[in-house]
């Protein structure tokens, strides 16, 4: 049975105008401050754990020098070895690396592959993951030792960043802009690719093949959005694993905004993953046009090809619902592992080809904002 | 006679080189300003590969800042040295290091040779320019400016806010007339050694040492001084965004910059490589151009200055979130919900598609999951019915659909049985079209029979909610056109409403109904509300519905004999 409504002549958000109301501002600064009190402890916190977390990374190699003006890439991986080399080579062609990988016990070589890489500097543990906040803490260690004064990209294996005017425009045009406009990070969106098949029918993925070429199709609709108060990031959920596996509990849904590229000071903080940071001025990826009320639209979002369903998702998704080193309460993914395992069919009739930028902007789903 | 090329590098020198290559292979003297803020090491190189170039020579260097006076010191420097060095130049044209000639430089030579006199300067009086950035335009040459405004901005602000409080204003020397305009420009050696050599250029200097953007009206100002025959533009193509922040040109405007025209453009990236190989080698056969035609830039320039500010109209991505109202349009297209006809028609989703030849959804917020017009589990492009998704967030995801299948008005049933979060988005909504009956809800109550306790408290509740979303829908801050019938109204004249509908959303030469939907059997219907009403039960949404409607007959012999009369 519905659930009747409220009868309120405003509409939600619309907030009543009470005469002679001066103390409502107050109020509200006095919140705000208390808010960015909390907030600052809590990225000092972040910092304090990146510290102690740190001790844990045992670099394999000479300390990078970073080349003046490189991008480089962070990011932890742990058993990629199919993924690596079709990553690195990706992101070395739009202008990102060197890579600075945090290698998390794997054991199929993927640490050997690393190390034969020029470009890529490589800390190895065995440490959990899980309690390294899921790799964060790691990687907020690794972004201030290496990022700081730097543009940085934040990424996993299984994301492939793909930004406006891509193969044409590479990230350092991109991030020289930004820096001309004051914009500290750039928003994306993570899209799900999924096969022509059920998934893991195709044929096997070998090091080195493409992914883009097993996994061609996406969800050009079903994502939804809400704003965050507390740290003014947009959630953004949705796409084809929600579609199949969270339709009783929309609340699980994988969350899809990220921040991949961030131009790291010293003393920022990834909170959740590379979904959000603090301070909260970079979430802020929408601005509002200085003077009026209008949004800002003049930043560009990206996206990020998420090939995480490849055919060894079954295989892996049985490893990983018996490590638990995943999502804050494993026990209650147990169903998203098992329906991965099975092998689900995510097509369905509004399927679409993953054609480029270009599509994915008509799509509305990224945008090159004022950077034309 | 030919052309001077001064040029200000301030960073890609290796590219400051193969410019002035290029303009030096074509005849024309180039004098470099060279940033002091650029490192030694990097100088000498740039020195060390244009050291073959006879007619390439470097000037004092000055070390430069946006928006200051330096800029027009080394202006003035280099201008001199080019005009002290080379007897020979008729025209001087400053650049940077990243203007890039996109016409062979014997066209411009061949352009100026034919404007002997004419100075191409962007020059404009204060009052008629729209782009100046920050608030000030006759203020940049009224007030002081100490503080830098890149570095010291606070103390910019607050350095004018000061002196517009005290009412401050310097004096403009005489025979100055404030004009602004790009910083590009092309002068005639008599304009150029005018302004340089005036007996009173020490006083006007110091005056403009403290005029803000100096770059932008020093010679500007000046060359209407001396000018024969200004042509108040610049040779130079040069776009700038909101931010006043020049726009770069990149590898993908090739076919864009080709097609201009224009003599010189920047600002062009300096890893551009395609740009820079394909202007700056040898001139090939080209067609023979006239004026330069900047309008298809000017176009693709406005329209991302026009995306930045509103958007596309209903959609909502990671960089834009508008705070609630200030949105550009809530949803992309035209919708219309429909209240109480499912109740009172039969297949009425399958007659109004059948007249409006658009997509008609049933209960899109049903309890059970949404039913989409083609009864499907997914919807457009990925949108699932499944109702805890639907209803985490429902007004994104009814934005969703609409932006999804934009082009097409999306029709569907509502009421009080659904799930009624939506309400308020959806009306608050211009785009939104409401065609209500009121009470419809009491016919499935009546159809299903079974406990009348049971019956009556769910009438009471659909009464309540109803009457809640008839009160949304008639508030000032509704924003959808309402159109409100009660169930008594429509059963007594049941094509009104129908042809109201179609005449204000269909297609556009509105034909009389050929079909009309079927009503469902209401006999009996009147005696129920009766009993409702003997239960203490107030039914102001049902109006007063005739006790004699089964006298009417079918459905079927009714509409026979009440014909609907077109006009």
């Amino acid at each position: 049975m519905a659930v009747a409504y409220g009868t309120g002549l405003r509409p939600p958000g619309v907030r009543r105008r009470v005469e002679g109301a001066t103390y409502e501002p107050l109020r509200g600064a006095a919140r705000e401050a208390a808010l960015a009190w909390k907030l600052r402890w809590r990225r000092l916190h972040r910092l304090r754990d990146a510290r102690h977390s740190g001790r844990d990374l045992v670099p394999l190699g000479a300390p990078p020098r970073l080349p003046a003006g490189a991008i480089p890439v962070f990011a932890v991986v742990r058993d990629e070895i199919e993924r690596l080399p079709h990553w690195l080579e990706w992101h070395r062609r739009i202008g990102a690396g060197p890579f600075v990988v945090v290698d998390n016990g794997s054991s199929d070589g993927t640490t050997e592959l690393l190390l034969g890489e020029e470009d890529v500097h490589l800390w190895r543990t065995e440490a959990s993951y899980r309690a390294s906040r899921f790799g964060v803490d790691w990687l907020n260690h690794l972004l201030r030792r290496h990022g700081t004064g730097r543009w940085c990209v934040v990424l996993d294996a299984d994301e492939l960043l793909l930004a406006p005017h891509h193969g044409v425009r590479d990230l350092r045009a991109l991030t020289t802009w930004l820096d001309g406009r004051g914009g500290r990070s750039m928003g994306a969106l993570m899209l799900d690719l999924y096969p022509d098949a059920p998934v893991g029918a195709g044929p096997a993925f070998a090091p080195g093949d493409d992914p883009l070429a097993a996994l061609t199709l996406f969800d050009p609709d079903g994502y939804r959005g809400t704003r965050q108060r507390v740290l003014r990031n947009l959630w953004i959920q949705g796409g084809p694993r929600d579609r199949l596996f969270h339709r009783a509990a929309p609340r699980r849904a994988p969350t899809l905004n990220k921040l991949p590229l961030v131009r790291w000071r010293k003393g920022d903080a990834l909170v959740n993953s590379a979904h959000t940071a603090l301070p909260r001025g970079l979430n802020d990826v929408w601005e509002r046009v200085p003077g009026t009320p209008a949004q800002d639209l003049a930043r560009p979002v990206a996206a990020l090809l998420h090939t995480k369903l490849l055919p060894m998702i079954r295989a892996r998704s049985a490893i990983e619902k018996a490590r638990g080193e995943h999502f804050h309460d494993p026990l209650g993914h147990d169903g998203y592992y098992d329906a991965l395992i099975a092998g689900p069919d995510f097509r369905h009739g509004g399927s679409l080809a993953l054609e480029g930028w270009e599509q994915l902007e008509r799509l509305g789903l990224i945008t090159r904002g004022a950077w034309t | 006679m030919t052309v001077g090329v001064v040029m200000l590098v301030h960073e890609a020198l290796h590219r400051a080189g193969e410019l002035a290559r290029h303009w030096s292979d074509a005849g024309c003297p180039v004098v470099i300003h060279v940033d002091s803020n650029v490192g030694d090491a990097a100088f000498a190189r740039l020195r060390g590969a244009t050291a073959d170039l006879g007619r390439v020579t470097f000037c004092k260097r000055f070390r430069c800042e946006w928006g200051t006076w330096s800029l027009v010191q080394a202006t003035q420097a280099a201008a001199e040295q080019m005009l002290r060095q080379h007897e020979d130049v008729r025209h001087v044209y400053l650049t940077s290091g990243s203007c890039l000639p996109l016409r062979p430089v014997a066209e411009l030579k061949d352009y100026l040779a034919a404007r002997p006199r004419t100075d191409f300067i962007e020059s404009a009086t204060t009052a008629d320019v729209a782009w100046t950035v920050g608030g000030l335009s006759a203020e940049r040459f009224t007030l002081r400016f100490p503080f830098s405004w890149r570095r010291q901005r606070a103390l910019f602000d607050r350095a004018v806010a000061l002196q517009r409080r005290a009412g401050y204003r310097r004096r403009i020397p005489p025979g100055i007339e404030p004009h602004l305009g790009s910083q590009w420009w092309c002068l005639t050696r008599q304009t150029l050694s005018a302004i340089l050599t005036d007996p009173a250029r020490a006083e006007r200097d110091r005056y403009f040492r403290q005029v803000w953007i100096p770059d932008e009206s020093y010679f500007q100002t000046l060359a209407r001084n001396y000018a024969v025959n200004i042509e108040s533009r610049s040779l130079t193509l040069s776009k700038f965004d909101f931010q006043g922040k020049p726009h770069i040109f990149y590898d993908d405007h090739l076919q864009l910059l080709r097609r201009s025209d224009c003599f010189v453009a920047r600002k062009i990236w300096p890893r551009a490589d395609r740009l820079w190989a394909a202007f700056l080698a040898p001139p090939a056969d080209m067609p023979e151009r006239s004026e330069p035609q900047p309008g298809k830039i000017d176009r693709l320039f406005a329209r991302a200055v026009e995306r930045r500010t509103r958007g596309r109209p209903g959609l909502f991505m990671q960089s834009r979130y508008p705070r609630e109202g200030f949105e550009n349009g809530k949803t992309a297209n035209p919708f219309s919900v429909f209240e109480g006809f499912d109740r009172l028609f039969e297949d009425f989703e399958g007659w109004l598609g059948r007249a409006l030849g658009t997509d008609v959804h049933g209960r899109l917020f049903d309890e059970g999951g949404a039913r989409f017009a083609d009864g499907g589990d997914v919807h457009a492009g990925g949108l699932p019915a499944a109702p805890a998704v639907r209803d985490h967030n429902c007004h994104h995801w009814f934005r969703s659909l609409v932006w999804n299948t934009r082009g097409k008005r999306q029709c569907f049933m509502f009421g009080p049985e659904d799930a009624q979060d939506i309400t308020w988005h959806l009306s608050a909504d211009g785009n939104g079209d409401f065609s209500v009956i009121t009470g419809a809800w009491a016919i499935p109550l009546f159809q299903q029979g079974g406990d009348f306790a049971e019956t009556r408290r769910l009438a009471s509740r659909l009464q309540r909610i109803e009457q809640g979303h008839v009160e949304i829908l008639r508030s000032p801050h509704s924003r959808a056109r309402t159109r409100i019938w009660s169930l008594s109204d429509v059963v007594l004249h049941p094509m009104a409403p129908l042809q109201q509908i179609l005449d204000e959303i269909g297609p556009k030469a509105a034909t009389p109904l050929a079909e009309a939907p079927r009503m469902v059997d209401l006999s009996g219907f009147s005696n129920f509300l009766r009993a409702l009403k003997n239960q203490g039960m107030h039914l102001p949404l049902v109006g007063d519905f005739p006790a004699e409607v089964e006298v009417a007959g079918p459905p079927s012999e009714r509409r026979r004999r009440r014909p609907y009369l077109v006009k």
